[in-house]
């Protein structure tokens, strides 16, 4: 038990994040949008297209949070610290971006409207940016002394991780796009496929560059990635990357709906299978595995059957939820 | 290294997003069951009213639900980002905890939250109840997870800890029943629902002023004061419970909320303080007004029980006097003046005044925030009674910190005050705004859209003033 159940919980807890990053990250990326997007009601329409599903993306992240608190707790009690500006230029983002659902439908004058536009437009892009930097800072590695971060203040600042900020916040505002194609229409969807083109081009570009970048960071990460065997059971991840990518650009030229949405996807998760490749099995790297950080196994199997029993539950209502909120999304939907 | 500064203001930046989170939560789950009970209403009695006011609360609420979210997602990093270390050793008990709350009541919440907002024309009458229903049982299996966890904090129990001072879990039914646990939940889930109860009994009561022919305010009025007569006096039972469970496992906690520093000579009991100055340096009162014996009958239920006082207590072990003992008086003078008001209004109704009586609904008005300021103090009383410890008698704060240096905290508190001032001061504006807005027959479920279907309840499209939908920027 205290071999399988750390793995068992690493792969729930990656899923969690999984579905935050992807969930969260159309609806952050329709955020992002508002940067480009100036008329008013397109962006009631861009708002309400995600206002009915945000709260219960967000609560994934509540659960990354809460579940490496009790299952990874080292892993938590290190990272936290270790990323700490990063988490809390985050969390103020999010503040702002999530009370501007409610506030801007509120707004009664011009000035007040515009506040709370670049409170959405600006939150959702520093969230991402953080979460970006803070995936980065990950990545490249935490320094950690006894039981506890060990690192300077500013570690979570390099080129890396800058990179890292910015794919993240150019990935989210794709995903943003397609999600636009896929539930507007006219002239919004029209330009939703313009952004989307632009930034599926600079996405791929920026796969590229950090998938070559990261295994130049840690002799283990180039190990699992260009060793052999290892080559056999990793080269389909940049295989079915191109794969994706042709059935992306076919979507946008063909016009289907949701397919440029789902190719996206199929990038994002594509890329979080190569960082769980790279990482594997380190919780923080380079030190701590998911095993070292692992909470007993009283604590990893009480939740565990809580989990198994729940999460099967929640991903039915949520996407029952998603289905009672289907179709385009017209003019005139008040969802405010 | 201990930087007692750092390890300060991050107890404060802590208490700081905690006591801004704890009102909308509070605020949420009263007002989900609120509208549980009004949609009920409706349904069963089919009266317009009932639905009129469903869909004047439930703006309200949508307000209020998204700021418990996003301030709510600050909570859950925040034990890891400036309590790396308590994170660390208790993790193992309380994570799981909170693991649980999220899987069982946030995810709940958030997912049926969506279609109780904007779903009514998409589900039908039937799902859609039982979609503020689950909605409010969310937000009553929230309050389960985190006052269990909380209680912990107060009470420990259940655990074994490891040689380098670490909490493992040994009993899962001990740890979620803590010792603490039934009383705490009892008092904070009525604590919600008197809250709620004043601010509707408040908002009725002001557009009563204004017009007393508006039967959705009489409806409020009426109910916010059955909920006051019956729950305030019950309120006033659970809390003198609860402060005789603390007596037994906190026992200086409830020696600083008495300003008790000194055991009684035998046979003389415990005065009541009425009023008083603590001063930790002296350990002993300024000023002091009491009142002989009553002491003794509230905390033991006899003439001549004794506590013990604080300076059985080394310096270092006692909590902040002061903080507690101001903060308890509070609590305990606005739960008194509750019970009263809901007392008053059933005179009132007897009489068959309720309606008319402009006096009391001034009161009513004035006591709006009654139940939020005293569950703020209650809370105050709690937290700061549990000092110097962060899980009680085991862990101690100033053991508990990350190695966060006095700068980085500094200048992150510094970020969440301009950010919380900003967006909280905006949201508490908003929803002062909306609920001075008179509650109308056919009230829309949402008056704000720039456009509007035709839907189930038309009503007025309700523009934006001076934006024209198609403004660019």
């Amino acid at each position: 038990m205290a071999y399988a159940l750390p793995l068992i919980w690493a792969a729930l807890l990656a899923f969690a994040i999984l579905a935050y990053v992807v969930l969260d990250g159309f609806d952050l990326g329709v955020g992002i949008l508002f940067l480009v997007e100036h008329r008013e009601d397109d962006r009631d329409l861009m708002m309400n297209s995600v206002a009915p599903v945000w709260d219960g993306n967000e609560t994934w992240l509540v659960l990354g949070g809460g579940g490496l608190f009790a299952v990874f707790p080292l892993a938590y009690a290190t990272l936290m610290p270790a990323l700490y500006p990063a988490i809390i230029g985050m969390l103020l983002a999010l503040v702002f971006r999530g009370v501007a659902f409610e506030f801007r439908f509120k707004a009664r004058t011009r000035t007040s409207r515009r506040m709370w536009n670049i409170a959405f437009a600006g939150g959702s892009t520093v969230a991402a940016l953080c979460q970006g930097l803070a995936l980065g800072a990950l990545v490249q590695g935490i320094h950690i002394i006894g039981r506890g971060y060990g690192g300077g203040w500013w570690d979570w600042v390099t080129g890396f991780t800058i990179l890292c900020g910015i794919a993240v916040v150019i990935g989210y505002a794709l995903l943003g796009a397609t999600w636009l194609i896929w539930r507007t229409e006219g002239e919004l969807q029209a330009r939703a496929r313009r952004h989307a083109r632009a930034l599926g081009v600079a996405v791929l570009a920026l796969i590229v560059v950090i998938s070559l970048w990261t295994p130049m960071l840690n002799p283990r990460f180039s190990a699992r990635w260009f060793g052999w065997p290892e080559i056999l059971l990793t080269s389909p991840v940049p295989i079915l990357t191109a794969l994706l990518a042709w059935g992306f650009w076919h979507g946008l030229s063909r016009r289907h709906d949701a397919a440029p949405f789902l190719c996206v996807l199929g990038w994002f998760v594509l890329c979080f299978i190569g960082l769980g490749i790279s990482l594997f099995p380190y919780i923080v790297p380079p030190d701590l595995t998911i095993w070292q950080a692992a909470a007993p196994p009283a604590s990893q199997g009480f939740l565990l059957v809580g989990a198994v029993v729940l999460v099967p539950i929640i991903l039915a209502y949520t996407g029952y939820a998603y289905w009672v909120f289907r179709g385009k999304i017209r003019p005139g939907m008040h969802y405010h | 290294m201990i930087d007692h500064g750092a390890v300060f203001l991050a107890r404060l930046q802590f208490a700081f997003t905690l006591g801004f989170h704890i009102v909308f939560p509070a605020f949420s789950i009263g007002l989900a069951s609120y509208l549980a009970v009004l949609e009920a209403l409706w349904l069963r009695s089919g009266r317009q009213v009932f639905l009129d006011l469903f869909h004047y609360w439930i703006k309200i609420f949508a307000i209020g639900f998204a700021m418990g979210v996003v301030s709510g997602v600050v909570m859950s990093y925040q034990f890891g980002t400036n309590w790396g270390s308590f994170s660390d050793k208790t993790g193992p008990v309380l994570g799981p905890l909170l693991g649980y709350e999220v899987l069982t009541a946030f995810f709940l919440e958030s997912g049926f939250l969506g279609v109780m907002l904007f779903g009514m024309e998409r589900v039908g009458r039937g799902l859609h109840f039982l979609a503020t229903c689950l909605v409010a049982l969310g937000t009553l299996i929230s309050a389960f997870w985190i006052l269990s966890a909380n209680s912990w904090m107060q009470t420990p129990a259940g655990f074994t800890t490891t040689a380098d001072g670490r909490f493992l879990p040994a009993d899962w039914l001990a740890v979620i029943f803590n010792p603490s646990f039934p009383y705490r939940l009892a008092h904070m889930v009525l604590a919600t629902y008197l809250s709620v109860a004043f601010l509707v009994g408040a908002v009725g009561a002001f557009h009563l002023l204004r017009d007393r022919a508006n039967e959705a305010a009489r409806v409020m009025v009426s109910m916010a004061l059955w909920m006051a007569l019956i729950v305030a006096p019950l309120q006033v039972l659970v809390g003198d419970q609860h402060g005789l469970n603390t007596l037994l496992h906190q026992p200086a906690k409830v020696a600083a909320m008495e300003g008790d520093w000194l055991d009684p000579a035998p046979g003389a009991g415990e005065p009541l303080v009425l009023f008083g100055w603590p001063d930790d340096d002296k350990a002993a009162n300024l000023h002091e007004i009491a009142i002989p014996h009553l002491g003794s009958l509230i905390l033991t239920h006899s003439w001549t029980g004794a506590i013990k006082g604080l300076r059985d207590w080394a310096p270092a072990d006692r909590p902040p006097v002061p903080v507690v003992f101001f903060a308890f008086r509070i609590m305990v003078g606005l739960g008194l003046l509750m019970v009263g008001v809901g007392l008053l209004g059933a005179w009132l109704r007897w009489r068959g005044q309720l309606y008319q009586a402009a006096w009391f609904h001034r009161i009513q008005v004035a006591m709006a925030p009654a139940g939020f300021i005293a569950l703020l103090t209650g809370w105050m009383v709690t937290e700061v009674g549990r000092q110097p410890y962060t899980v009680y008698g085991m862990l101690r704060t100033i053991d508990s910190a990350s190695p966060i240096g006095l700068p980085g905290v500094a200048i992150s508190l510094a970020g969440f005050a301009i950010v919380y001032f900003i967006v909280y001061g905006a949201g508490i504006a908003i929803l002062l705004r909306e609920m001075a807005r008179p509650p109308v027959p056919g009230e829309p479920s949402a008056p704000r859209s720039p456009t509007r279907a035709a839907g189930l309840m038309p009503g007025p499209a309700g523009a934006i003033e001076d934006i024209p939908p198609t403004a660019a920027e």
